[in-house]
């Protein structure tokens, strides 16, 4: 079953149509939605480096930090300012960032299998970036972190936790003491650096992670930070002043949202409701598989299997898992220094990229079973190769074009001509590119190779790789002698299959320009 | 294309619209960004209000009396334990009633904190009332042997709007304060 056959299909599909809007100016690699969770990084670089700025001329006193700032800050466009209106600019981006990439990952279900370890271990960082992001407020104390402070404080006080109440650290100027300040002071540094940690472990799994954007991206989302910062500096609301309410108030609704909802409702109305929502997005990967998971049923597909007599332990396969995947291990024939993929099934995405990179995977081995390395047990090699022959030999019309399609994107089996051969992959980083000689070799006229978009991959670097193998800059590479003439890599993610047909037709129109000296060679028969 | 083998979309796209597109959606996220982080003005509390903050940390009095032991409770006793008196560990709850214009706002008890029931009681309330003059009445008992309140205060105050007044109590100045 299809993503856009579950239950969030509406939600998911309108995502992309969004998605692919920002394509038409980003590019699909360099398209922020695609990039959410590397752009949370980079505004975790940017609060880190204005943040070490502000702590360094920032007063830790009660009776010296509202001055401090206020100092540093007076100039609207000097250094200081600018990095005080960068840091709060940064906050609400990495909290709009977090947010976005949490909710585009949940409308693609990636929550279960292999994950359930980057999902459970991002939810629980959540609480973290809450108390990061609200922590930094108090630190200022003007009116708006005085009135962020007494909020969180009455709202935590809702809990049965504490004999006194923490509210009535707030209830005069003189129950603000120093020692108050350093626990400010300790919360808005030491669980930022908690959060880092975490992250760390959020990433461990994936192979390459994002942590940074891609460079374009970075600059264009930093100057814009910048530029906000200069045309609407971050101004201090006036002391804190416990003898009053501080109101109005200029809320900072991306952070601060808690407070108003919590005295709009009550503080156990906001505490059920954040557990609530809290114990929920850790519970689904547990529960009964109501919702699909991305690409696929609830139940799980079968993972890669290696076979040892087809394994000379190239380590292809394991740079190229996006999932951390596979390890090496002594190769049981016992030979020195040989060795051997061993795949962990937990943490394998079945995605197949290790089958395309193996070296042994090329259809050019003349056996009469093609047995590969590494291969998927739902689609070997072997049966690929069978199914490209006996397709090449039925098809009709002067110039046959065989199209290797992706599952996870754009739908290759809309493309019914009869002049097209339409062979779907788990994913396009499960073709070996000798698949595409092959494929020429034997009669096609042309080969298509339809790919997610950059950023759209579903297992993250399926479409990376196929472009780089294709292009020739990463083993194993499509050989400098095929005629590039007669070779299309086409991007298109899910509902996209306009774009396939548009690049079959431009095929057809190129192939018919193309001259007999170059046109599609006899059919030969290999293996 | 073919030649290089890139897909339409690699290296993302050129020209005017691609630029006009990407700085239109650069400044919608930056002003996305500002407008949140700074609108629309929140207001939690009305303008004509002011706030009472009925705040108190207090221990109760035992819930017994102290009595002497006999010199044969005392025998039974290690040596370095032999109290002459004994008094009971639980603390009565407080109670705490708050009128304010001669109308009940507040009627709690606070049980005392710890699992033997011999920490401090407390209790914390936010009250928003109209700013203005309020005659503000309050009493509290701290002790389960006796009848009747053990402390009160009756003052008229002047409450601005915006203006927070904190009930609290201690002991040192006498019982219920105002601030």
């Amino acid at each position: 079953m299809k993503v856009s056959e579950s239950p969030s299909a509406g939600a998911l599909s309108a995502w992309r149509r969004v998605e692919r809007c920002f394509d038409r100016a980003f590019g699909a690699g360099s398209n922020p939605l695609r990039q959410l969770g590397a752009l949370a990084f980079l505004a975790i670089w940017l609060l880190a480096l204005s943040g070490i700025w502000l702590y360094a001329v920032f007063d830790t006193s009660v009776s010296g930090a509202y001055d401090s700032i206020v100092r540093m800050s007076r100039a609207p466009w000097s250094p200081g300012g600018l990095m005080r209106s960068l840091h709060r600019y940064a906050t609400d981006a990495f909290v709009l960032f977090t947010a976005l990439h949490l909710l585009r990952e949940a409308l693609h279900g990636r929550w279960r299998h292999f994950r359930r370890y980057s999902w459970l271990t991002g939810v629980a960082l959540l609480p973290l970036v809450a108390v990061s992001a609200i922590g930094g407020f108090w630190l200022n104390w003007d009116r708006l972190g005085q009135f962020s402070a007494i909020a969180t404080a009455e709202w935590l006080d809702a809990l049965p936790l504490l004999a006194n109440p923490l509210a009535r650290n707030f209830l005069g100027s003189a129950s603000v003491s120093d020692r108050l300040f350093s626990l400010f002071v300790f919360v808005h540094i030491g669980v930022p650096l908690l959060l880092l940690f975490g992250l760390w472990f959020h990433i461990q799994r994936i192979t390459r992670a994002a942590v940074f954007p891609p460079r374009t991206l970075a600059i264009g989302t930093s100057a814009a930070l910048l530029a906000l910062a200069v045309a609407a500096p971050v101004a201090s609301q006036g002391p804190a002043d416990l003898t009053r309410i501080p109101t109005p108030l200029a809320l900072d609704w991306l952070v601060l949202f808690v407070h108003p909802l919590m005295y709009a409702t009550s503080a156990g109305f906001t505490w059920v409701l954040t557990l609530g929502t809290f114990g929920a997005l850790l519970a689904l990967p547990f529960l009964p598989a109501a919702v699909p998971r991305l690409g696929g049923s609830a139940a799980r597909a079968p993972v890669a299997v290696v076979d040892p007599a087809n394994c000379n332990g190239c380590r292809r396969c394991f740079a190229d898992c996006p999932f951390a995947a596979i390890t090496m291990v002594p190769h049981p024939d016992r030979r020195v220094g040989r060795e051997l993929a061993q795949v962990h099934p937990d943490l394998c995405a079945s995605c197949g990229i290790c089958a395309g990179a193996c070296p042994s995977s090329t259809p050019f081995r003349s056996t009469a079973a093609l047995v590969t390395g590494i291969d998927m047990p739902q689609l070997p090699v072997g049966t690929l190769r069978r199914r490209l022959q006996s397709g090449l030999e039925t098809m009709r019309g002067a110039r046959p074009i065989v199209v290797f399609g992706c599952a996870q994107g754009a739908d290759a089996r809309c493309l019914t001509a009869p002049d097209v051969l339409v062979l779907p992959l788990i994913c396009t980083g499960q073709l070996a590119p000798s698949f595409v000689e092959y494929a020429l070799r034997d009669g096609a006229a042309g080969v298509l190779v339809a790919s997610c978009r950059d950023g759209g991959c579903a297992f993250r670097l399926g479409a990376r790789w196929t472009a780089e193998r294709l292009a020739g800059t990463r083993a194993p590479q499509l050989r400098a002698s095929v005629p590039r003439a007669k070779v299309d890599l086409v991007q298109a993610d899910a509902e996209e299959e306009a774009v396939l047909e548009a690049a079959v037709a431009s095929m057809r129109e190129r192939l018919s320009k193309i001259n007999d000296f170059s046109g599609p060679t006899s059919k030969m028969h290999h293996g | 294309m073919a030649e290089s083998l890139k897909s339409p979309a690699a290296g993302g796209p050129r020209g005017l619209r691609a630029w006009v597109g990407q700085t239109v959606l650069y400044g919608l996220f930056a002003l996305a960004v500002g407008v949140f982080s700074h609108w629309p003005p929140y207001r939690h509390l009305a303008a004509d209000l002011a706030l009472i903050k009925l705040s108190l940390v207090h221990t109760g009095k035992p819930v017994g009396d102290c009595r002497p032991l006999t010199p044969e409770e005392l025998a039974k006793l290690p040596p370095n334990m032999r109290a002459p008196v004994q008094c009971p560990r639980e603390r009565s709850p407080v109670t705490v009633e708050l009128d304010i214009d001669g109308a009940p706002v507040v009627r709690a008890e606070a049980a005392p904190s710890g699992l033997a029931r011999d920490g401090a009681s407390a209790i914390y309330r936010r009250i928003p009332v109209r700013a203005g003059d309020r005659q503000i009445s309050v009493r509290l008992r701290d002790d389960v042997r006796s009848e009747g309140f053990a402390y009160r205060l009756e003052r008229r105050v002047h409450l601005a709007p915006a203006q927070v007044l904190v009930i609290d109590f201690d002991t040192e100045k006498g019982g219920i304060t105002l601030q």
